[in-house]
Order: structure tokens, then C-alpha cells, then sequence
């Protein structure tokens, strides 16, 4: 008989699998339950990157592109950044298209981290970023964001966890679960823990175009001194409803994208050809497809923020992402049981926000990727819940 | 039109059973705003009236809807007005448009059998004066009306929880 403990690392064995796939299995057992607990859009893609990519399939184009990912669509891309983040990336050396945003933030930290380098890692936050630390032989350290900061990155709280040893800052915003964002003056004071450093940032900017409120994402990139130390991801995903094309880019100083373009060669290839092509139309043609999802998200947001104050769970206002991130602290429950006393009861599945660190104890993470109906339907039956705790 | 009323419109195009209260939210706007939006609309005769979307053959068996396009031709002065009236006056007129191309009215009727539609175009529509011909095309499916789509199965394929 083989011996897998002895095949496989405790490293990897130790890996805990994400809180949200443990909700999902819960999730799961319940009958006739609605969710309000995706993390990707519910339009589809715009029918004009469908239809070309059916095109493309018709004449064929099904082999592998350049390593880096079609030279068109790299064009686009830093056009789009240009415009979205003022920002210059060339084409030729300083961005790779990627399986999805997933694949560029794994490249960024595995060309990156080193055995007994720190990544700073603000929670909570998406959940990829400790293990692939821990994977790469970092350790992840995290810094707690609240509530009373609005769930946003303080300079202060970012100095007084660096070392000597501290290699990287991921900077998740807009944020996902709590929808909070960083503006330029907030952006700035980070620049300037982080200028005079060899500190690299990680800027993870998949909800970038969901800003609500009038004011529009800024990227850290824009901040003086950053652009050369700061690997900015972003991806097809979210904007464009594109979550099952599997594509995303990232754009960073060429040294930096050179030693990263080497590992997605021997591990991807290219990124899938249909989906580079549909990208491209993606830029070109579905500006309105775009503007009319980011009407409609904010509509929701607004609805869903009403909605849980009104209930007595205090939801703070998110400016960004497609979630909000309500406080349920007043129940006296913690996040999971909170959640899996709703679904057994009401059936209704939001993803208790201990799942994304620590610090998102207490608070539940909802997603308002869902109709208007879907909403409404949703939140009457936790405000029901909610009510029959009181008794 | 304000800004504000366009987006009324647009969300009462789609759902016009929408709350005051969950339109104001939506829009962040005041529900006495949304009011006076909405009451604006309406005396604008830009909203004329709010009727559900039916699919008709669900709801009677024997449903049938035509469309019926007409050939006639325009009386002096008046165009295809006085037809156009005249043709609208009938309850089981849904619709009448005038068109531009081969054709010159279009009108959209839903009987309670094939033979009542077919009857109608018959002996009211062909008989009247002016109507050159008429051509009669019976609704086979209905995919898509107003922007809502008929007989679509409301499947999420999206996983119930994902990062």
C-alpha cells in the first residue's frame, strides 16, 4: 500500500479548505434554498462577446496564442488601462493575460515569495491569498480592518506590521466581502509607508469598475513612486460578467512580468484562445452592456443596504464589489452559526464572514449579484428570522 | 425628461409592480419625489397604463393570437386615420400600428378559438371600406414580449455559495 502522508506535504495537508466551500456543502443538504452567496455575476456575458466567440469558433481559431496572450488584446488592455487607471503598461513586456485573476495573483506571489519572506495580507479578504502564501513558504500576516475604519487599509496599521522580512502587501480593493474601497488620499498615506521599501504591492482590482457613489476606482499605480513596485490583477470576470471564460490579466514593471510570464509558460501555455478573442470584444463593443449591470448593481446595493438596516442588522455602506457586509453581532451569535440557523430555517444562504479571516467574525458577507425579486424574496425571509430571535 | 424620471421609466417598463418605497431606495431618491416622478409620467401620457404581461395560451387552452396586416388605402385629407379608428374600436383589438413597407396596418387580436379570429378578419376587417386585402398570420409561440421572456425555466446555474 502507498503511503500518501508520505507523498504528500504537510505543507499541503495543512491547507484548510476555504470557509465558503465548507458553507457550500451545507448549503447543499438544504432542500429548495436561495442564495444570496455567489461571488460572481448573475447577468450573462454581453451577447456580442458570445457571438464573437462562436465566430472564432467557426473559422477555427483553436490553437494556443502567444505566451503572454494575443498581441491585440494585450493592445486593448493597455488602452483600457490607460484610460481606467491612467496608467502605461507596453503590450510587448509588461502584461500577460491569464487564466482568470485567480492564476495572476498565484504567478505574482509564486515569482515573489520566498521561504521566511512576510506577506501582508488586510482581512478579511478573498480567500486565495494565505494559502497560496503558506504554499510559496511565506508567512501570511495579517492586518485586521473594521468597521470603524470603514473596512479600509490604514497607514498605521500597515507600518506597525512591517519587518525587515516583510516581502509583499496584497491590497484588496474594491473588497471582497466587504465592499470597501480606497480612495486616493487613503491610497496615498499607504504610498508613503511603502515608497522608500522594497515592499511590493499585490493590487487585486477585480471589482474595479464596481464603484458606486460618483467617484471612480484609483489604483494605486496612479500614486507617485508606485507603479514600479506594485503588480496590478484584474480580470474579465466581474466587469463583463465573464466568470466561466476563465480570463484575467495582470500588468507590473517588466523585470517583474518577465519572471512571471516564464512560470504561466510552463504551467498554462496561453490562456484559453475563444476567450481572448471574446475579451477583445469584450473591450471594444460592450461599453453600454457594462454601464447598464453597474446601474442596475447599484440599484440592488442600495435596496440590500436598506434592507438589513431596516431589520435592525447595521449594515455599513459599501462603496464598491457587488456585497454588502451587515453586522449581526446584536443576534449574540457567531457568523456560522448565524448563517446555518438561516438556511436550516428559512433557507436562505449568505457566507458567514469568519470565512474570510478573523476580523469578519460577527458579520455576514451577502451578495446582491441576484435580481431584484430574487432580493426582495431573500430579505423578507431574514427579516423573518430575525424577528423570531427577538422573541 | 429629467434623468430621474427616465430611470423610473426604465424600472417600470420592467417591473411596474415596483413599491414607491422600493423604487425610492433604488434610486436614492425620496419616496414623494418618486411620486410626483411618477404622476408627472402619467400626466405626460408618456405612461398611458399598466397591464400584466400574459401568455395567453397558458391561461386559456384555446387562446389564438393573430397578427393581421392590411392593405387599404388612405382616404383624402385623413390618411389611414379614420381606419385605423374605426378598426381600434373592436374589444378584441390588442394593438394597431400604422407601418412603413409593404403593408400598411398591423393589428394584433386575441380570440377564444381559430375560428373566432378567423371569422373577424372576415366579416369585420376584410369587408371594411378602403381594406385592400389582408393577410393573416396566426401566433404559433410566444419567446419573447415587452422584454420578459415566456416559458423560460428560471435555472440558476451558478453554485449556491462561491468565493
Amino acid at each position: 500500500m502507498i503511503d500518501y502522508d508520505k507523498v504528500l506535504p504537510q505543507k499541503i495537508r495543512d491547507i484548510q479548505p476555504s470557509g465558503i466551500r465548507k458553507f457550500f456543502d451545507i448549503a447543499q443538504q438544504v432542500e429548495g434554498v436561495i442564495s444570496l452567496s455567489v461571488g460572481e455575476p448573475d447577468f450573462k456575458t454581453p451577447w456580442a462577446a458570445r457571438k464573437a466567440a462562436i465566430g472564432v469558433l467557426e473559422k477555427g481559431r483553436t490553437a494556443y496564442t502567444a505566451n503572454a496572450g494575443l498581441m491585440q488584446l494585450r493592445e486593448e488592455i493597455s488602452k483600457y488601462l490607460f484610460n481606467f487607471i491612467h496608467t502605461e503598461y507596453d503590450p510587448a513586456s509588461e502584461l500577460i493575460v491569464t487564466v482568470g485573476g485567480s492564476e495572476a495573483l498565484d504567478l505574482a506571489m509564486r515569482a515573489m515569495i520566498q521561504p521566511g519572506d512576510e506577506v501582508l495580507v488586510p482581512e478579511p479578504s478573498f480567500v486565495c491569498y494565505s494559502p497560496i502564501i503558506t504554499v510559496c513558504g511565506g508567512t501570511p500576516v495579517p492586518i485586521v480592518m473594521t468597521e470603524e475604519d470603514k473596512f479600509k487599509l490604514r497607514a498605521d496599521a500597515l507600518r506597525e506590521k512591517i519587518t525587515p522580512n516583510t516581502k509583499a502587501l496584497i491590497l484588496p480593493f474594491p473588497n471582497n466581502p466587504t465592499g470597501s474601497i480606497m480612495r486616493r488620499g487613503e491610497l496615498e498615506a499607504i504610498a508613503g509607508v511603502l515608497r522608500d521599501t522594497n515592499i511590493m504591492v499585490i493590487s487585486d482590482e477585480i471589482y474595479s469598475e464596481m464603484t458606486y457613489g460618483g467617484e471612480k476606482h484609483v489604483s494605486i499605480v496612479e500614486i507617485d513612486g508606485m507603479r514600479e513596485r506594485t503588480v496590478v490583477v484584474n480580470g474579465f470576470s466581474k466587469t463583463y460578467a465573464m466568470t466561466g471564460w476563465r480570463l484575467g490579466y495582470c500588468a507590473g514593471p517588466k523585470p517583474v512580468i518577465k519572471q512571471m510570464l516564464k512560470l504561466h509558460q510552463y504551467c498554462i501555455m496561453s490562456s484559453p484562445t475563444v476567450s481572448q478573442y471574446a475579451a477583445i470584444t469584450a473591450l471594444t463593443q460592450c461599453r453600454d452592456d457594462v454601464d447598464r449591470m453597474l446601474e442596475e448593481y447599484d440599484m440592488r446595493r442600495r435596496l440590500v443596504v436598506k434592507g438589513f438596516n431596516d431589520m435592525g442588522l447595521t449594515c455599513f455602506e459599501p462603496e464598491g464589489a457587488f456585497y454588502v457586509f451587515p453586522c449581526i453581532k446584536s443576534t449574540g451569535m457567531k457568523s456560522s452559526e448565524f448563517c446555518e440557523k438561516l438556511i436550516y430555517s428559512k433557507k436562505v444562504a449568505v457566507v458567514p464572514g469568519s470565512a474570510f479571516g478573523e476580523s469578519g467574525e460577527g458579520y455576514v458577507r451577502v451578495s446582491y449579484a441576484y435580481s431584484v425579486q430574487h432580493i426582495t424574496t431573500a430579505l423578507q425571509r431574514i427579516r423573518e428570522f430575525v424577528e423570531e430571535l427577538k422573541k | 425628461m429629467t434623468a430621474t424620471n427616465k430611470k423610473l421609466l426604465a424600472l417600470l417598463k420592467q417591473n411596474a409592480r415596483l413599491s414607491n418605497a422600493e423604487l425610492s431606495t433604488m434610486l436614492g431618491i425620496s419616496e414623494q419625489e418618486v411620486a410626483a416622478g411618477i404622476k408627472e409620467l402619467e400626466n405626460e401620457g408618456i405612461i398611458i397604463g399598466y397591464a400584466a404581461i400574459v401568455n395567453e395560451e397558458k391561461a386559456d387552452d384555446n387562446a389564438v393570437t393573430a397578427i393581421i396586416e392590411l392593405k387599404v388605402t388612405p382616404f383624402k385629407d385623413r390618411g389611414f386615420d379614420d381606419l385605423a379608428h374605426t378598426i381600434m374600436q373592436y374589444d378584441e383589438v390588442d394593438s394597431v400600428f400604422l407601418l412603413s413597407g409593404a403593408n400598411d396596418l398591423s393589428i394584433t387580436i386575441t380570440g377564444t378559438s381559430l375560428r373566432k379570429v378567423a371569422l373577424f378578419v372576415s366579416e369585420r376587417l376584410a369587408v371594411l371600406d378602403g381594406v385592400l386585402s389582408t393577410t393573416t398570420h396566426f401566433v404559433l409561440r410566444r419567446y419573447k414580449e415587452k422584454n420578459h421572456v415566456f416559458n423560460e425555466e428560471h435555472s440558476d446555474e451558478r453554485s449556491l455559495v462561491s468565493p
